[in-house]
């Protein structure tokens, strides 16, 4: 599903130079669930959002399911990331303004699916994060645990191959994450390539591998 | 871009940002509402000094005898010049340019009576061409004709003030009856509006100038010979006064250059004079009115670009969803547009509904009266705006097309 091959990201501030990946090489199969630990500037959320097509990489090679990434138009990357990917992150990121419903609804605004359809659409995912009552609720009346349910079922509804996964519980008591974690266990299940960045080890522990990076390269390998 | 579901779209972030939504009209309804504001009351001040210029052709020239001022061929100062029939033949023979022109008798008020009815009006024995040069409107029968003057017939062209007062009730036709100037009975064939403030001029009995000599004066003095241009520039209009004035000169023996032998009012020159002031006028209201439109538009960028910045986060999460840079521009600029559009069509009811309010409810002044927007200035403006909008909102929508997603979102 991913590959990458000797992928370079220096940063550039001012006159200094930060070089972030130092030569990263990964293949993350379809239907796997990975996780991505590091300390925090080891460059792990730079190879996400790189991954995320969020972001260029310096030199190296990306496949995202046979498709070369490399210096995409805007508008092609975000078709892509419209297709392939779903995002989660550690903020949530719904839309203040918009309630549950029409935050899981929004990705399908974009593949063109008429209104009545996509909330419909988007009320069948919210049932099965089981928040079919909080619909019509705007991010700041839920919980936690409720909002990242809703960021979830978001990343789901364009049918993603992937889920990208910015530290989905680093805002979130132990037991609301074992939850969040629960649920994208179930959606790995369906066969959907899982990828989470964290920093906790309860959180890697549930994934089938991780990945350490240290200081732009990747050192450890583990499967669990 | 014009699906209904993009106006879905909009109308939820224009609904739930009300705030947001109001002050961005507010200084579009403002500028447009003083814009039409400003026209109008132009255009009221014209109108108003349009309708003192009423009653007569803007291309009219009258020229009056007066005394003389100046000593000429030995010939003493105060010597009173009176105009003849031969006056008005030999300008109208000699001078080329005038398309109309007509002799003037000034008689002042008579008792004019029908039956048992009477009042004093003002006579004015003149020819045909006079009902052109004063633009007398006629509401029944005609003006004057050439047959009137030949065969001195005893007519009658009466203005509506006068027939309101000698014909009343059962005798209110006053068309072929006859009415009794100064004991002479007179036919009348006309009844005439006239468009003038000046109530008198509403009063006048017009007559044949021929019959009037003959009847009333028994010489072939006249008092005022009077002309149109036609559609002669301002520069052959002063010389068909030049001219005139010289054969009058001529045949009176005065200075040409003594203005008080002869008075001439050269009514295109003060029409001229005002044009110029009012073409000043409208360049000036124009300038403010599209300075304050400017200060709308400036006004509407700026909070666009607040937006902006405050969607930020928000813009970010459509980009990593899905959304194309053009998606973004055409969201932030269809709002824009979206809003200046109708609160500049507010703007454009409210300053129109303001002045239909002044019309209706303040009585016209000399200087001030109807003041109105015209449709075409109000399209004008209207297009100014959606074109005002989508500048507003373009500035702004190409900033937040390059949000960096990744930047957008860590922005807490």
């Amino acid at each position: 599903m991913i590959q990458i091959k000797q992928i370079h990201k220096s940063y550039i501030t001012g006159q200094n130079s930060l070089h972030v990946l130092k030569g990263i090489d990964l293949e993350i199969k379809a239907g796997e669930m990975i996780s991505i630990m590091g300390a925090s500037g080891s460059g792990k959320s730079t190879l996400l959002n790189i991954l995320g097509i969020l972001d260029n990489y310096d030199s190296g090679e990306y496949f995202l399911d046979g498709v070369k990434i490399n210096r995409l138009s805007e508008r092609k990357a975000a078709q892509l990331r419209n297709k392939m990917l779903g995002f989660v992150f550690q903020s949530f990121n719904l839309v203040s303004f918009k309630n549950a419903m029409e935050n899981v609804a929004l990705p399908l605004y974009y593949q063109d699916v008429p209104r009545k359809k996509r909330n419909l659409i988007a009320m069948e995912y919210l049932e099965r994060m089981g928040l079919k009552e909080w619909a019509h609720h705007l991010p700041n009346e839920l919980s936690g645990g409720q909002k990242q349910r809703v960021a979830i079922a978001r990343a789901l509804i364009g049918k993603p191959k992937v889920i990208l996964a910015d530290e989905p519980t680093g805002a979130l008591d132990s037991t609301t994450s074992l939850e969040v974690m629960d649920i994208l266990q179930e959606v790995n299940a369906t066969g959907i390539t899982v990828i989470i960045v964290t920093h906790e080890h309860d959180i890697a522990m549930r994934t089938r591998k991780t990945i350490r990076i240290t200081d732009g390269n990747i050192t450890e390998v583990i499967v669990n | 871009m014009f699906e209904i579901d993009k106006w879905q779209e909009i109308y939820s972030t224009v609904r739930k940002n009300k705030l947001r939504t109001f002050l961005t009209g507010f200084s579009v309804a403002w500028g447009i509402f003083m814009l039409i504001l400003l026209l109008g009351s132009g255009a009221g001040l014209e109108n108003g000094v349009k309708e003192q210029f009423k009653g007569g052709a803007t291309n009219g020239v009258w020229i009056s005898s007066g005394t003389t001022s100046i000593q000429y061929k030995g010939l003493k100062i105060g010597r009173q010049i009176k105009f003849t029939n031969e006056d008005y033949k030999s300008i109208k023979s000699t001078v080329s340019g005038p398309d109309h022109i007509s002799a003037r008798l000034f008689l002042g008020n008579n008792l004019i009576s029908y039956k048992n009815e009477y009042g004093s009006f003002f006579l004015s024995p003149c020819h045909p061409d006079y009902g052109i040069i004063k633009e007398v409107d006629i509401i029944q029968g005609r003006f004057l004709n050439n047959i009137d003057i030949n065969e001195f017939r005893k007519v009658a062209v009466i203005g509506e003030k006068v027939k309101s007062s000698l014909f009343k009730g059962v005798d209110s036709v006053a068309m072929g009856k006859y009415i009794k100037i100064n004991g002479v009975l007179f036919k009348v064939v006309g009844v005439f509006r006239d468009y003038s403030r000046n109530d008198d001029e509403q009063k006048r009995v017009y007559i044949p100038i021929s019959t009037a000599q003959r009847v009333f004066q028994g010489k072939n003095e006249i008092n005022q010979i009077s002309f149109t241009t036609g559609d002669a520039s301002a520069a052959e209009a002063d010389l068909m006064i030049k001219k005139s004035k010289a054969v009058l000169s001529k045949m009176h023996t005065f200075d040409i250059e003594d203005n008080r032998a002869i008075n001439v009012w050269n009514k295109n020159e003060e029409v001229r004079k005002f044009k110029a002031l009012f073409a000043g006028i409208r360049l000036f209201i124009w300038i403010i009115g599209i300075g304050t439109i400017i200060a709308g538009i400036v006004g509407v960028s700026n909070i666009m670009m607040i937006v902006v910045k405050e969607r930020t986060k928000e813009i970010g999460i459509r980009k990593s969803l899905g959304a194309t840079p053009w998606s973004i521009v055409a969201l932030i600029m269809q709002e824009a547009i979206v809003i200046t559009s109708f609160a500049g069509y507010i703007g454009l009811v409210l300053g129109v509904g303001l002045l239909e309010l002044i019309a209706t409810k303040m009585p016209p002044s000399d200087f001030f009266r109807n003041p109105e927007a015209d449709f075409s200035v109000a399209v004008m403006a209207t297009f100014l705006l959606i074109i005002a909008g989508a500048i507003a909102g373009f500035f702004p929508a190409m900033k937040a097309a390059r949000v960096n997603p990744v930047e957008a979102l860590r922005d807490e």
